[in-house]
């Protein structure tokens, strides 16, 4: 089963509950995709066995047999390409890496050449992975597409998603079972979620709601998942402790069997919606 | 000769745009027979600048004026050796009489941050 946890809005606790839950059930995968930065390695201290790094095609002009006909430039739907009369200029950081240009080019002057965008590391069994963006490349998509073809096949894989809602975010999306969405009560906590949640609603998934730094009376977050029957799977306390815990680098769960039991219990819940339930929210 | 002055509208009474790759409207002013021709831009997504800069080429401009240019845009204008001028913030009609005058064509844009180098 594929779990995915993601916010919306930054900075709620998507490590703190990606790593809490991977900790409490038995032979989790934990997965990083946060790929602009990964902090999940500073929690589990994983011994990093392999490097893998990650390529894309970006297009490579041969100067002889092009014509300046500009056809590669008029079809690129990225404006990667110009056509001077002085050369073609290619503009790597724009170029998405379809193809499209070798593809039409009348004199085949375009083939391809591997440009690196980052690396994925894993420990030895696998049981922890991460992908890193190289600092000032823009599409980080192929690296999460390469991370998928190391996810555990049978076993759990609990997967800490970049923040916000876009692509990167889609894409890890695509293959999951089901989906926390982690917030905190207040404002921005809740116009972020609505924005993650319309995505899942869009991408049909199935997913629960985790209040963070939660407070003891109830808050705009409860209302709203009450007014719109949205499940909520669990609210972890607004605490110190847990915050300082967090800075040295101890999660949560390290010191308090009850979350310990409330993310098992959790998980519980989650193998039933997946397995038992139909689309249960939305 | 050709010469480009990045608009918001499509009258010589518009304003200048102070944006290069995500201008309005471009005026292509052609300086001996005083012809004007606005094309409209409307850029989908990124390389705004690359594809007005390929424009420009395309249109046979020698010389741009506008407000500000990104790096992506500025290596496409120096490669095709087109002229990059400061203009002011005034109507293309005003402008166009400055530029007639040379009153401002030492002084021309630079681009705003260079960190994207293309391949060549």
């Amino acid at each position: 089963m594929k779990i995915a946890v993601l916010s919306g809005k930054g900075g709620t606790g998507k490590t703190t509950v990606a790593l809490s839950l991977a900790q409490t059930i038995n032979n989790a995968q934990y997965i990083d995709c946060d790929i602009e930065e990964p902090n999940g390695y500073l929690f589990l201290t994983p011994d990093i066995d392999k490097k893998l790094p990650v390529f894309v095609k970006i297009p490579r002009i041969d100067k002889d047999k092009c014509d300046l006909c500009g056809e590669c430039a008029r079809t690129c739907q990225f404006n990667a390409i110009a056509v001077l009369d002085s050369g073609v200029m290619v503009f790597d950081k724009l170029c998405h890496h379809c193809g499209a240009c070798s593809i039409v080019c009348p004199q085949k002057a375009i083939s391809k050449r591997d440009k690196k965008i980052g690396i994925i590391e894993m420990n030895k069994d696998r049981s922890f992975i991460q992908g890193k963006l190289d600092i000032g490349e823009p599409v980080g998509i192929p690296i999460l597409k390469a991370m998928k073809t190391h996810y555990y096949r049978d076993l759990p894989v609990i997967i800490d998603c970049a923040p916000g809602a876009a692509c990167a975010v889609v894409e890890t999306l695509y293959n999951v079972d089901y989906c926390i969405l982690v917030t905190e009560p207040n404002p921005f906590g809740l116009f972020d979620m609505k924005i993650a949640i319309s995505l899942l609603k869009k991408l049909n998934k199935k997913f629960g709601i985790i209040i963070n730094k939660a407070e003891k009376n109830k808050t705009i977050i409860n209302e709203f998942c009450f007014f719109n029957g949205l499940e909520i799977l669990m609210e972890i306390p607004f605490s110190e402790r847990i915050a300082i815990d967090y800075s040295n680098g101890i999660l949560p769960i390290a010191n308090a069997n009850e979350l310990r039991t409330a993310f098992m219990n959790m998980y519980k819940t989650i193998e039933n919606r997946v397995n038992y339930e139909a689309n249960s929210v939305c | 000769m050709k010469i480009c002055i990045t608009s918001q509208g499509n009258t010589l009474e518009s304003l200048m745009d102070t944006r290069f790759g995500r201008a309005k409207y471009f005026l292509i002013y052609d300086t001996e027979t005083k012809e004007t021709i606005f094309l409209k831009n409307d850029p989908q997504g990124g390389g705004a600048g690359v594809s007005a800069g390929q424009l420009m080429v395309n249109n046979d401009v020698k010389a741009i004026i506008t407000g500000n240019i990104g790096p992506n845009a500025f290596q496409i204008l120096k490669s095709g050796n087109i002229q990059v001028l400061k203009g002011t913030y005034k109507t293309l009609k005003e402008n166009i009489e400055q530029y007639h005058k040379l009153s401002m064509i030492t002084e021309t844009v630079k681009d705003h941050s260079g960190i994207r180098k293309a391949e060549v």
